[in-house]
């Protein structure tokens, strides 16, 4: 098939950007998205100009490197699916494809498609962790876990970090990332001592970092290539209520 | 004080003063509806509230400092996403947010509005259709103003599009602060936004029926 891409263009963090168009020729529909543009640059090589830059690492859906607008959805808005995971079946031949980076202000643009996403790097370093004295290897059910929380911990745990909630969010807000990362922490027993302070440290950074603030929307689960539900934003909003009081 | 200056904070501090307006806009319209037992009703009740003069202004002050609150918030809070988002995607799909919750800060700029148009209408009696008059019990007769003013067309539609903006309001407001309450769940989640919309309906249904009712001449003086 043959397409027609829109793809966002900008030279440097300062630089002014802006759409550029290119034909994407005899594209397989067995192609990922980002094997499409592999080959998009192959052919900008060839020509003598410069590829389209763009974020990309394990292509298997778990990296969460892979960011890009598609279409006015991050990720290309096939339900639970990353950019290097949406195949070009899902298009038609002819089809016009707008490409563009994830936009907020906590996550400017490097370069094309590329954003600095280390904002939310800070957020995990507020608070993202267990403090404890690391010494012999633990038993392995020492600190026991009830199944339920070990599900409600591995389903927060799906979040892989990619920005598509915040690039979705019309408040540019990590609140869902954030939300993940903290009831992740807080149904667990390990969790429990820093809980109070983590909510608080963590939602401080993400509101020092440029972040918005969240008004539930509910567009980031819409776009979470993993399906991270806003029911953790719930739980932070009750993990915040209770480290009012302590 | 870290919630008058984080971001969950003054969320919460949005969904309390939003849950004590609800309460409000619940209460307002029960008495209200004894309009519809005429000057009997609506008089009676309003001599019944105005008997205690230090609760009335205790009352009018606890609500003018939660919607102060309330506005001061939504506008600082939306102000501050605004900037948060550069909202320059050449191309933007949404998959959820709704026309309601998109547009959250301007229902409640013109509710403000239509509030301080009602206080100066029916509490200050600062509008030309006001009539001021005692009924036969030596009451004020509130029935007998309401009357005379939702008979002006006009008067009425501006009451009944405000409502709408009221349903508009509430439809995003009320699943809103019950998940910024963190009263909420993965099965709570669909239930509270219809549920929302659907109370919502009932209010704003329920407030239009008395102009509606006072212009189709079913109640009349």
């Amino acid at each position: 098939m043959n397409l027609t891409l829109h793809v966002w263009r900008q030279n440097g963090a300062k630089a002014p950007g802006k759409l550029e168009q290119y034909e994407a020729k005899n594209v397989s529909p067995d192609q990922s998205f980002l094997e499409m543009l592999d080959e998009v640059n192959e052919q900008l090589i060839k020509n003598g100009k410069e590829p389209i830059v763009f974020d990309h690492d394990c292509r298997e859906g778990i990296c969460g490197m892979c960011s890009q607008v598609i279409n006015g959805v991050p990720h290309g808005g096939q339900e639970r699916t990353t950019v290097c995971q949406l195949h070009m079946r899902s298009f038609s031949d002819g089809d016009t494809i707008y490409i563009e980076p994830w936009r907020a202000l906590a996550f400017p643009i490097l370069k094309d498609l590329i954003v600095d996403r280390s904002n939310l790097e800070k957020i995990m370093q507020a608070g993202g962790y267990t403090s404890c004295h690391t010494g012999g290897v633990a038993d392995g059910n020492a600190i026991l876990v009830p199944q339920p929380a070990a599900e409600y911990a591995m389903d927060a745990a799906e979040c892989i970090g990619c920005g598509a909630c915040v690039a979705a969010c019309p408040n540019g807000s990590a609140m869902l990332y954030t939300s993940a990362k903290v009831a992740q922490l807080a149904v667990l027993p390990q969790g429990q001592a820093e809980a109070a302070q983590r909510v608080c440290d963590m939602t401080d950074a993400a509101q020092a970092a440029g972040f918005g603030n969240c008004s539930n929307h509910y567009e980031c689960q819409a776009a979470c290539p993993k399906g991270v539900s806003v029911k953790f934003i719930a739980k932070l909003n009750r993990e915040y209520q209770k480290a009012l009081f302590k | 004080m870290r919630i008058l200056t984080s971001s969950v904070g003054r969320k919460i501090l949005m969904s309390i003063t939003g849950q004590l307006l609800i309460i409000f806009v619940l209460i307002h319209l029960i008495g209200n509806s004894t309009i519809f037992f005429g000057p009997n009703g609506i008089n009676a009740y309003a001599k019944h509230l105005h008997d205690l003069p230090p609760l009335v202004w205790a009352f009018r002050l606890f609500m003018l400092a939660a919607v102060s609150v309330h506005i001061c918030y939504g506008v600082m809070l939306t102000l501050e996403n605004k900037a948060a988002n550069p909202g320059a995607y050449a191309v933007k799909r949404n998959l959820k947010k709704s026309f309601a919750s998109e547009n959250m800060i301007w229902t409640g700029v013109l509710l403000a509005g239509f509030i301080i148009y009602h206080l100066l209408q029916f509490t200050v009696h600062g509008t030309p259709d006001i009539v001021v008059g005692l009924d036969a019990a030596n009451r004020v007769d509130v029935f007998k103003m309401v009357v005379t003013s939702f008979g002006h067309g006009l008067i009425s539609v501006t009451y009944m599009a405000a409502m709408v903006m009221l349903f508009l309001h509430l439809s995003h407001g009320i699943p809103s602060f019950l998940q910024t309450m963190g009263w909420n769940n993965e099965k709570t989640i669909p239930v509270y936004a219809t549920g929302g919309k659907v109370i919502s309906a009932i209010l704003m249904v329920a407030y239009i029926s008395i102009p509606a009712v006072i212009l189709a001449g079913l109640l009349k003086l």
